[in-house]
């Protein structure tokens, strides 16, 4: 694991490899279900600190479904239960003690389209620190955030006019901000620039390679390309049909280094999906 | 291309003439729906117009700042023209924070899988059906009198018009609500924002254009409201303005009301004028909601 992770550093330019002392998220055979019908099951890998680890596969294999359970954003929709054992720095995220809001509190979200709040920027930023009363000048706060969401330099001399005003790929980095201003230490991502342009799904990739260093990055992808270019594990989903063809359940096939899987996939599915010949 | 002969030969075998009468009942509907328009809008024109003819040389200062008197020359409304600033303001006091909590537990708590909630919704939406006359025998039998009790004061007359608007403003704040996208809500929770917080400084601000809409729509049909008024004891002469909650009162509508039952033609007059500055009321109400929306529509 740890001499392959460097290896997959290295290839990407990385000064010192990498070590992975802690798994930030245990998933053992955890499963979710809406109103009764199975999204996913049997899912049971870690996901590492300090890691972009990205979850691939075809539609509706629930790729975000298993995201959205990691910050319990799945208790806002009705009917939506988790089974199985989610461990959070090896606390049960899903114990009857924790509470959902203080989970989203520590592991924050970015969501496929970008959903600026009908405010300025400024606000949008600093909405989080406010509703969690963080302390400190909250000016210094925007600028931190905006400064390490890449955004500072676009838009320091509009800080008051509204979010809407940006552009696509600005808006996402707004989000992405958003999230860092609260000081997060996980960032999922379900699918950050499906609805970006590739000069800005560039610019968001760039900023996930320099966030890796500080924060742990969940991303859910339909972009293979994007996959091998970012994460440095890649878990692939794939989807199956019940015996009478009526529910449809994702699992996942193989979870390994991004190098193995795009490179040498162990299972067949995986080899014929990242090489485009299904999917 | 050498055509020009050669679509002429083509008309009509490819694309088949439209067929006469088809033609002649399209004229026909477009007349009658021009006939509609034009019957209510002269019905309105014509209204408006016999009132401003009458009306207009008595709209003046003196008007609003004149006791009600039998003496048709010094009569005035300002006891009226004052109770239904009381009545509005007291009434607004308590629909927007009634009606629009109830908008939010409806939308954003309420579980409609449950039959009390869904009964809840059913009855709202037919209480904005109700007749108002409805709704002042029960002020009168709850506020007024029974087990309230508080007399034919503002109080009472300012909450019967409240409870006749109420679902209006509950309705119009519901879709206000529901049209601030679900994205924002997630987005808020996911910063760790409790739901409260996320209703309170996300959603609540995003639809209080539409809700301010609503709440002055709802208050353009109170102000216009005679009959719950008169069941609740509004007096019809009164030569003082409303001092308090407790104190009597009069309004337009009814100083409108007593004086068109008054035999003397001056009063028919003043009545007109009296008509007048509620129309002139109304349509400020109603000009402020249009400007609220216009500048506030966001396109999300």
């Amino acid at each position: 694991m740890q001499s392959l992770g460097s290896v997959a550093a290295q290839d990407r330019g990385a000064s010192t490899p990498r070590i992975h002392t802690e798994a930030i998220f245990k998933i053992d055979t955890v499963g979710v279900a809406y109103n009764g019908n199975q999204a996913v099951r049997d899912i049971t890998f870690d996901i590492f600190n300090q890691e972009i680890t990205a979850l691939i596969g075809p539609s509706g294999c629930g790729k975000s479904t298993l995201l959205r359970s990691l910050n319990r954003m799945n208790d806002l929709i009705p009917g939506a239960s988790v089974s199985g054992t989610l461990l959070y720095h090896g606390e049960d995220l899903y114990a009857d003690s924790v509470d959902a809001v203080q989970v989203r509190k520590r592991i924050g979200m970015v969501f496929q389209k970008p959903n600026p709040f009908p405010k300025s920027i400024y606000d949008n930023i600093a909405f989080g620190p406010k509703v969690l009363g963080m302390s400190g000048n909250m000016d210094d706060i925007v600028e931190s955030a905006l400064r390490r969401g890449a955004l500072w330099d676009e838009v320091k001399d509009r800080l008051k006019t509204n979010a809407f005003g940006m552009s696509g790929g600005q808006q996402q980095r707004l989000c992405i901000a958003r999230a860092l201003a609260t000081e997060p230490d996980v960032i999922l991502m379900d699918e950050p620039c499906s609805a970006l342009d590739p000069i800005s799904t560039g610019r968001i990739e760039d900023l996930m390679m320099e966030l890796k260093q500080d924060y742990s990055i969940v991303i859910v992808t339909h972009n293979m390309q994007q996959a091998a270019r970012v994460s440095d594990k890649t878990a692939f989903f794939t989807v199956e049909l019940d015996e009478d063809g009526s529910n449809r359940t994702g699992r996942v096939v193989e979870y390994d280094d991004t190098q193995k899987i795009f490179t040498n996939p162990s299972d067949e599915r995986t080899e014929a999906y990242v090489s485009g010949k299904v999917g | 291309m050498s055509g020009a002969p050669k679509s002429e030969l083509l008309v009509g075998s490819v694309i088949p003439p439209a067929s006469r009468g088809a033609h002649l009942r399209d004229i026909g509907f477009r007349g009658l729906l021009i006939a509609s328009l034009g019957a209510s809008v002269l019905v309105l024109g014509t209204l408006i117009y016999t009132v401003l003819e009458d009306g207009l040389g008595h709209v003046s200062l003196d008007l609003l700042t004149r006791f009600p008197s039998f003496n048709p020359k010094i009569a005035g409304l300002e006891s009226a023209f004052t109770g239904t600033l009381w009545l509005m303001a007291v009434c607004a006091a308590f629909i927007v924070p009634v009606g629009v909590a109830t908008a939010i537990y409806l939308e954003e708590f309420a579980d409609n899988t449950r039959w009390w909630n869904r009964l809840i919704e059913v009855n709202i939406q037919n209480l904005a059906a109700v007749p108002s006359i409805v709704y002042g025998i029960l002020g009168l039998a709850f506020l007024v009198r029974g087990p309230i009790s508080l007399g034919r004061v503002v109080l009472a007359g300012a909450l019967t018009l409240g409870l006749l608007v109420l679902p209006v403003v509950i309705i119009t704040g519901r879709e206000a609500i529901r049209a601030v996208p679900p994205s924002i809500r997630e987005g808020s929770m996911a910063l760790g924002a409790t739901q409260w917080q996320t209703i309170w400084r996300q959603v609540l601000p995003a639809s209080i254009p539409g809700i301010a809409t609503g709440v002055i729509l709802a208050l353009s049909r109170a102000i216009g409201e005679t009959a719950p008024l008169i069941l609740v004891g509004a007096a019809t002469f009164v030569a003082f303005n409303p001092t308090g909650l407790d104190s009597g009162f009069t309004a337009l509508p009814l100083q409108i009301f007593n004086w068109i039952s008054q035999p003397q033609p001056e009063f028919k007059l003043l009545a007109a004028a009296g008509i007048l500055v509620l129309l002139s009321m109304l349509l400020a109400m109603n000009a402020m909601a249009i400007w609220l929306r216009n500048k506030y529509e966001r396109k999300w």
